[in-house]
């Protein structure tokens, strides 16, 4: 077929010969610098996503030798994304998981990716800081527990994230303490984003333009975003500041190497029970790497998957896991949804999905019948994935399904980022089937608890009123979606009740840390990426740190 | 059926500001699979074909989507989603059983078959299998509600609405790649979108729609 070039990337593998794709250039490559699997490189890095990129850029930075292996594909988005939902499925983990629980989750397109990059690569760009209360949030708001971290300490860390992604947000950001100005001007906002910012206004409470990871004016290789809307599918222009055209690029520079289409189905351990390196597949066979420490940072299924298929007769329950924490507390955002039709025309699918927001009731603590908070924001779902919520819950099929699509050009919705409480019965285990590399796959099993349920019923009733208060007519409410994943193997201060600690270090082998969005004890009620990238700069640092103090 | 967008084809723009040449691949891909099955069996086809009418009933002054084609490819290419609900078999084996079981338990009704079935009929079986109702030893395993949200109308309608002539009836703007969009706010149109047509102006947007682009 005439577009077998557009999938080439899942096939050959780019990063190799010395040379890497340049994702700025159309058939360009950048040197790259290439370790032998019997170095003994300083780091391995499993996953190259929001946590992994950072991490391998400012470690290389720092002038540590590092390897980072993705299973994904190492995409040149001028040449191969296509303005296409069904094609650009190529961007997610599309492997088998099984899925479980009183509320089976959705994956696919809707919550992981598989790419150099991760998940930044077709995620909505949506940069939010968690609320500082949340860092404490069992000593200061009476549930869940309470994270390692300082919050201001990791307001320093946002601030580095938003001015290396140079972030385009409002000059005033309603919420929350103080921050320094985003480095970008604010996009503006659509007609949805406008819908929201009335129902807002109609309900009393603030709104605010939502700081993304796209550009608003050019930044070196970046154009302006020119409002295509693609962005969940990959964004074909580089105005995103994906991990792809960000960390990468400046990790290759640095002297990182990344290997892609390269998948670690297991790390090894040593005799004196540290880690040694990881088995890695990469064209057609299994090879070794050897590494002073071993970096996990591939997303939280995929990480508890490789940590628990690295059991052996020494660690027999899986790597870093004698607190028995790994896998279990998987959280999710519930992401539900208000949706309703306006007599003007809204065409959602212009820019991207979410341009504005409210975080009113993630700082508002009371009136609330729940722990927790959320965040809702503007809409703006291509076909398919408008098709797909009308076919969930809303159970429409036939002329109702075609008639209700008609109307596509008059939606508008507000959707929540949920916070859910961590339980231990919402876990990721192994299954007995196998993936194509001969790996037990991932079985994921998530139940809503009465809290989540409670937050929910909240949201979901504010929205609706809010969409009243513009005249919205037939309104309904999207009742099972859930986006995000987090917290398999959570960071805390006591190695009884965390795998980590607050500098992503196993409890249990010293060289062996994770670095990724399962690290977290608690959800928030805002999008994880920013305060994941945070977290990998920090790590970053405190490894510079400790390595100056011998204590590495 | 009304068209609300008389004369828009987003195919018109293909050669436009808003498609890239990976865009015209990938649509011309799609654009070419149709014709006979190459996964499924002819029983199995037939139902499916069936199936398809009834969960998405397409308007006859027009060439069909040929959903059917595009769920076989689906299953040809073994395209899954990336998630499995427990309760139900790999993406091919669901599709086999979900479609011989329903097949059967239309046979049981009245010795004919889901083809053989008037529309009335079918919709009412289907409607039983949303509701959970259907009886065929294949549900045991596999709960019918299950296939039916997470395969059937899912891998339908997701296929329709990946398809250009779905995103012209519906008003889509289409691909958008690199010129994008310059006009935001509420009401207002770029003019490489389609117009809908106002009560008695059905002639003026369909002028406007066929110069879009
Ligand atoms: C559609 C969508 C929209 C989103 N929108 C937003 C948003 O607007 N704002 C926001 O903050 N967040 C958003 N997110 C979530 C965000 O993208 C993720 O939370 C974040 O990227 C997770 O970072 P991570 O490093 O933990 O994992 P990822 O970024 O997913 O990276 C993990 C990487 O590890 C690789 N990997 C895993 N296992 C292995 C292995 N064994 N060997 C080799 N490689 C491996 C994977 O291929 C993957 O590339 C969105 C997500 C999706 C799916
Ligand atoms: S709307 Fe902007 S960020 Fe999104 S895909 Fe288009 S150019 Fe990229």
């Amino acid at each position: 077929m005439s577009d077998d070039y557009l999938t080439d990337a899942l096939r050959n593998p780019r990063g190799r010969d010395g040379r890497a794709p340049d994702v700025f250039r159309r058939g360009g490559w950048v040197p790259m610098r290439e370790y032998p699997d019997d170095e003994l490189v300083d780091f391995v890095i499993v996953g190259t996503g929001a946590g992994g990129g950072p991490l391998a850029c400012r470690l290389a930075e720092a002038g540590f030798s590092v390897v980072a292996f993705d299973a994904g594909a190492w995409w040149r988005p001028l040449e191969e994304f296509a303005s296409d939902e069904a094609h650009q499925e190529k961007l997610f983990w599309t492997g088998e998981r099984l899925c479980d629980g009183d509320n089976p989750l959705k994956l696919g397109t809707n919550n992981s990716g598989r790419a150099v990059g991760g998940s930044t690569v077709h995620f909505a760009m949506v940069s939010l800081r968690f609320r500082p209360e949340w860092f404490k949030s069992r000593t200061l708001l009476g549930y869940g527990l309470d994270w390692p971290l300082d919050w201001q300490d990791m307001w320093r860390y946002y601030t580095e994230v938003e001015q290396a992604l140079k972030i385009s947000g409002p000059v005033r950001y309603p919420w929350g303490p103080k921050r320094p100005r985003y480095p970008y001007r604010q996009h503006e906002v659509n007609a949805p984003g406008l819908a929201l910012a009335r129902a807002c206004e109609a309900m009393g409470i603030a709104w605010a333009p939502t700081p993304l990871a796209t550009v608003s004016a050019p930044r070196e290789h970046s154009p302006p975003c020119v409002y295509r809307g693609f962005c969940v599918t990959g964004c074909a222009t580089n105005a995103k500041q994906s991990g792809l055209i960000t960390w990468i690029p400046w990790a290759v520079k640095a002297g990182a190497e990344i290997r892609d289409l390269a998948m670690v189905g297991r790390i090894e351990t040593g005799e004196d029970g540290l880690a040694s390196g990881v088995h890695y597949h990469r064209e057609g066979e299994w090879r070794f790497q050897r590494a002073r420490n071993v970096v996990v940072a591939g997303y939280a299924i995929e990480t508890p998957r490789l940590l628990l298929n690295s059991a052996n007769s020494r660690y027999p329950d899986g790597l870093a896991n004698s607190s028995g924490l790994v896998g279990k507390n998987l959280m999710v955002h519930t992401n539900q949804a208000v949706w309703g039709t306006l007599e003007e025309e809204v065409r959602w699918y212009k820019g991207p999905p979410s341009l504005s927001l409210s975080e009113h009731w993630n700082y508002e603590d009371s009136g609330k019948d729940f722990f927790g908070g959320y965040a809702f924001m503007s809409q703006g779902p291509l076909p398919a994935a408008w098709a797909g919520a009308q076919t969930g819950n809303h159970g429409l099929w036939g002329q109702a399904l075609v008639d209700e699509m008609q109307k596509y050009n008059h939606q508008v919705g507000l959707k929540i980022v949920g916070e859910t409480l961590p339980q231990e019965r919402n876990c990721v285990t192994l299954a007995d089937e196998r993936d194509e590399f001969g790996l037990p796959v991932a079985r994921v099993t998530w139940s809503e608890c009465d809290n989540d349920r409670r937050l929910v019923n909240h949201a979901v009733d504010f929205m609706r009123r809010g969409l009243e208060g513009i005249d919205a007519r037939d309104i309904w409410a999207e009742a099972d979606g859930t986006a995000h994943l987090m917290g398999t193997a959570r960071m805390g201060s006591d190695p009884a009740t965390s795998v980590v600690n607050a500098d992503c270090r196993s409890w249990d082998i010293p060289n062996l840390w994770i670095c990724d969005g399962s690290v977290f004890p608690t959800s928030g009620g805002v999008n994880p990426s920013e305060t994941i990238q945070a977290i990998a700069l920090r790590t970053a640092n405190r490894i510079r740190e400790l390595a100056r103090r011998g204590e590495l | 059926m009304k068209l609300i967008y008389p004369g828009y084809d987003v195919l018109s723009k293909r050669h436009s500001q808003s498609w890239d040449e990976p865009t015209r691949q990938v649509i011309d891909a799609r654009l070419a699979i149709g014709g006979a099955p190459r996964f499924l069996n002819e029983a199995q086809w037939q139902t499916l074909d069936a199936v398809c009418q009834r969960i998405l009933p397409q308007p006859i002054d027009r060439p069909p989507v040929p959903l059917a084609a595009l769920v076989d490819n689906k299953l040809l290419n073994d395209r899954g989603d990336g998630y499995r609900d427990a309760r139900l078999p790999p993406l091919r084996q669901a599709w086999q059983l979900g479609l011989t079981a329903l097949d059967a338990e239309a046979q049981a009704l009245d010795g004919r078959g889901f083809t053989g079935l008037t529309a009335a009929q079918q919709d009412a079986l289907l409607s039983a299998m949303q509701r959970n109702e259907l009886k065929h030893s294949v549900w045991k395993s596999m709960p019918c509600v299950v296939f039916f949200s997470h395969r059937l109308i899912h891998d339908i309608t997701s296929a329709y609405y990946a398809h250009p002539t779905a995103w012209s009836e519906i008003g889509f703007g289409g691909p958008a790649n690199p010129r994008g969009y310059v006009r935001m706010g509420p009401d207002s149109r770029d003019p490489w979108e389609p117009m809908a047509a106002k009560p008695g102006a059905q002639r003026k947007a369909e002028k406007r729609n066929r110069h879009v682009g």
